[in-house]
């Protein structure tokens, strides 16, 4: 807080960058909001809304960090807008630019299109999948689960499909094909619950270019993730359990691996 | 308009809505076409937020719990309200579903022998809320809408807005729904429908509730009159962080954490000598109310919010680290305060609705006092059973969205095998869309004179100041007359956002609607009922009035606005006796 007073109100400029779909035009508008020591990039969007511009778009809900909708970039990082302190935010001018994720297709203003997002979190079966379905679905007791078999998938399921590590991810930026760090790090998840016995064909899935080889182990996702899932780490971790399961022998190397260049 | 046949349709896609779909699609073996509705993105609803955990008998002998002692809990916390034939279903039925979460991939906090570890909770007698660290609803949420990724027979429509239940005389046959990210209007038709919208307590200021918790699927029922039960009775949870209302977990004391006020005392001792901090929130939330009405509270000079303080200092690091590891993180991230070190504001929100759509054991919504529609049934908050009575136990909603999420999916499923074929769109249907059709438009038009976000804001004051945790006539009245007044300034209203595409602004003023309909039923529920009786609390009628009052209020909607009727309290075998913490 650089006010002297820290319970003072003070006013900060927002600027947004915004996406008009009636006539395809990007435009910018600046707004000022009165902001104090607790405000949120999220309250300020919705003040505004209130009060200067019921046309703003924005997606939210829970505004704890907690339901992934408010994913947007503030001040150029991939950022959820309820966890963002506007008044930590500012430049020098006090202002903090919002912009909509540049990842994903573009609906209006800080609203995108999470449909390719979700069908990729859903191709790598993220689903649990126990030895006998019968059981599973009818349960009669519950499966013991040490807190150390727990601990190895547990940070993993933290993930609120928020989508910010998709959008920080230079590979999924120019690669659409690439499955992409969210989904991959879902497969981890699964893969690893000692519950879980469909690891073979997840690691099937994601055997491929545009799954876990498809990663450039450059680390963004992990840097933006708000939740510490670290999806950087799963998919290498993943990548080690396809060179094991290969050098054990269990399945024959993938012949497009060798032969074929990686993505562009 | 497009119009789209299901067999049965889902709107809402929390807890309850989602384990509906579940056991719709296992009981008719993937055969039935189910369409599953969310305002937001599906796995994004207001259950992710839920916490502290779900209650459940699981292991009787190590705990020294059993069904019985559950039923009682759960029957004195809702100050004898709860209909008890209900309440023996749901602690009958609980452990099967913590079971079921299990398998489905929830990571429960474990014991040293790898069993599910259960934590103390408000009401309860013994540890028997069943817990993934503070996160619960969240992985419940994900770990169902993981599994129905499985079913290629349910298609999830993720932000849709159902603007009006289509219901004639007493059949339900669909749901008119707008497609946010088109603008597009749609015809959702089906012989089953499933109800499950979650409660409505953003029609208050302070709320540890998403968003989107304006409790449209009440309104929606409201408007077609349809019976709302004991909507008098709102919880408020004890411990919402200050200024922001995020909830800061009942778990917190019950893993031990103490309330204290300005003059570092635990206060719980003058109002629950025994129980203490692990009170019923009824009773809590009182007690800090009363802590800051005769000046024990303190005031934060930001939001000039009067506050009492939640002390964690005492814990183990462990204990935050593994069990509360989320509201640690929100209070660091929100208010750079860290609770190993310093103790957190909080002070009493709105939090839960008891009340709701009145639905029956069964699940079926009534359409009168004594009739059931057909073809309609409610999962979760948004339905009334009513397990949870004058007061809810924590831990006890999540037991009841899934309970009752399957009890709806499954009588949804069979009804929708025998009577398979579509329905046939018929005159009333088409004269009905194209009613919808024209007051849409109409809305969207409008170039009136008030600011729906200012009518939205005095609304929220107006229920923060006068429907509260204390109530008196005179609040009461005068909270039913500024809502008129609202109510009023809406009909003139300026919707400043005329695009198709994600019109947020639209989607408000329907909430907004829905919000002053729900408000003024609440009031006026509270204003009837003169007694006082879990967190329904009238100060000008201090005491519980079993002559009287031992009944569930119905409100419906009339002509002459709100009439009222009741329904008597199913009581088995645990007679109403004082209650004492």
């Amino acid at each position: 807080m650089q006010n002297k007073d820290k319970h003072k109100l003070e006013s900060i400029n927002i600027r947004v960058e915004r996406f008009d779909p009636s006539n395809k035009k990007f435009y910018k508008r600046e707004y000022a909001v009165s902001a104090d020591r607790f405000t949120s990039v999220l309250s300020a969007l919705l003040l505004i809304k209130e009060n200067l511009d019921p046309t703003l778009s924005l997606r939210y809900s829970c505004r704890m960090g907690i339901c992934g909708s408010c994913a947007m970039v503030i001040n150029g990082k991939p950022s959820l807008a309820c966890e963002t302190n506007l008044t930590h935010e500012f430049y020098k001018d006090k202002t903090v630019v919002v912009e909509p994720l540049r990842g994903f297709p573009l609906l209006r203003d800080l609203v995108t299109d999470f449909d390719d997002f979700f069908n990729k979190h859903k191709s790598v079966k993220p689903w649990l999948v126990a030895s006998d379905i019968n059981e599973q679905f009818e349960p009669k007791k519950e499966y013991p689960q040490t807190s150390y078999e727990r601990d190895v998938f547990l940070p993993f399921s933290e993930c609120i499909k928020c989508g910010l590590c998709v959008d920080a991810c230079p590979v999924t930026n120019t690669n659409k094909e690439f499955i992409g760090p969210q989904a991959l790090g879902q497969a981890y998840r699964y893969i690893k619950d000692s519950r879980d016995v469909n690891g073979k064909e997840r690691l099937d899935i994601i055997d491929t270019l545009e799954g876990v080889w498809g990663c450039d182990f450059i680390g963004a996702c992990s840097v933006v993730c708000p939740k510490s899932v670290d999806p950087a780490l799963a998919i290498q971790m993943l990548k080690a359990e396809i060179s094991k399961r290969v050098i054990l022998g269990k399945k024959p190397v993938k012949e497009e691996i060798v032969d074929k260049p990686g993505p562009k | 308009m497009d119009k789209l046949e299901y067999d049965i349709v889902i709107l809402g896609t929390g807890l309850g809505g989602m384990r509906a779909a579940l056991e719709a699609t296992k009981k008719s073996g993937s055969k039935l076409r189910i369409a599953l509705i969310s305002k937001i993105h599906a796995m994004r609803s207001h259950s992710v937020a839920a916490e502290g955990g779900i209650s459940g008998v699981l292991y009787p002998d190590k705990n020294k719990d059993s069904f019985e002692l559950h039923a009682y809990d759960t029957i004195k916390g809702s100050d004898y309200l709860a209909d008890q034939d209900a309440v023996e279903m749901l602690v009958r039925n609980a452990p099967h579903e913590i079971r079921l979460l299990e398998h489905l991939g929830v990571p429960w906090n474990r014991d040293k022998d790898g069993e599910i570890q259960f934590r103390a909770f408000g009401g309860m007698s013994t540890p028997r809320t069943a817990f993934a660290a503070d996160k619960t609803g969240f992985f419940m949420l994900n770990s169902i809408y993981d599994t129905l990724l499985r079913f290629d027979n349910i298609d999830v429509f993720h932000e849709y807005y159902a603007t009006k239940m289509l219901l004639d005389k007493g059949v339900f046959k669909g749901f008119y729904v707008i497609d946010l990210a088109t603008g597009n209007r749609k015809l959702i038709v089906a012989r089953q429908g499933i109800i499950a919208t979650g409660g409505a307590a953003r029609v208050y200021e302070f709320t540890t509730t998403s968003y989107s918790s304006t409790g449209d699927g009440l309104g929606l029922a409201y408007r077609e009159g349809l019976p709302l039960k004991d909507m008098e009775f709102v919880q408020f949870h004890p411990t919402a962080l200050v200024p922001s209302g995020i909830l800061i977990s009942e778990a917190a004391r019950g893993e031990g954490g103490y309330l204290l006020n300005s003059k570092n005392e635990r206060f719980m001792a003058n109002y629950a000598k025994t129980k203490m901090e692990l009170a019923p929130r009824d009773i809590v939330s009182r007690a800090i109310m009363t802590e800051i009405e005769e000046g024990r509270g303190i005031k934060d000079p930001t939001s000039g919010m009067d506050y009492v303080l939640l002390d964690l200092r005492h814990l183990e690091q462990k204990i935050l680290d593994e069990k509360l590891p989320m509201i640690r993180e929100i209070a660091i991230k929100m208010l750079k305060i860290d609770p190993a070190y310093e103790p957190l504001p909080i002070r009493p929100a709105s939090h839960f609705t008891m009340g709701g759509i009145a639905s029956n054991k069964e699940a079926g919504v009534l359409y009168t006092k004594k009739k059931q529609v057909r073809g309609l049934w409610a999962a979760g908050e948004c339905g009334s059973v009513s397990v949870h009575g004058a007061n809810r136990l924590g831990s006890n909603s999540l037991s009841e969205c899934i309970i009752w999420g399957r009890i709806a999916g499954e009588a949804a499923a069979k009804s929708a095998l025998k009577t398979r074929g579509l329905s046939a769109v018929d005159k009333w249907l088409e004269r009905a869309v194209t009613d919808e059709d024209m007051r849409i438009s109409k809305l969207l038009d409008s170039h009136g004179e008030h600011n729906p976000y200012q009518i939205r804001k005095e609304l929220w004051r107006t229920m923060e100041e006068n429907v509260h945790v204390f109530r008196n006539k005179q609040r009461l009245t005068k909270a039913k007359k500024k809502l008129k007044e609202l109510t009023a300034r809406f009909s003139n209203i300026y919707v400043g956002d005329k695009g198709n595409i994600y019109n947020t602004n639209l989607r408000d003023v329907f909430e907004l609607e829905n919000m002053l309909n729900l408000s003024a039923v609440i009031t006026e529920c509270a204003l009837n009922r003169t007694e006082s009786r879990g967190g329904h609390w009238r100060t000008d009628y201090p005491s519980r009035d079993d002559k009287r009052w031992l009944k569930h209020t119905l409100a419906f909607k009339s002509a002459k606005g709100i009439r009222l009727d009741y329904l008597p309290v199913k009581i088995t075998k645990w007679k109403p006796e004082i209650r004492k913490y």
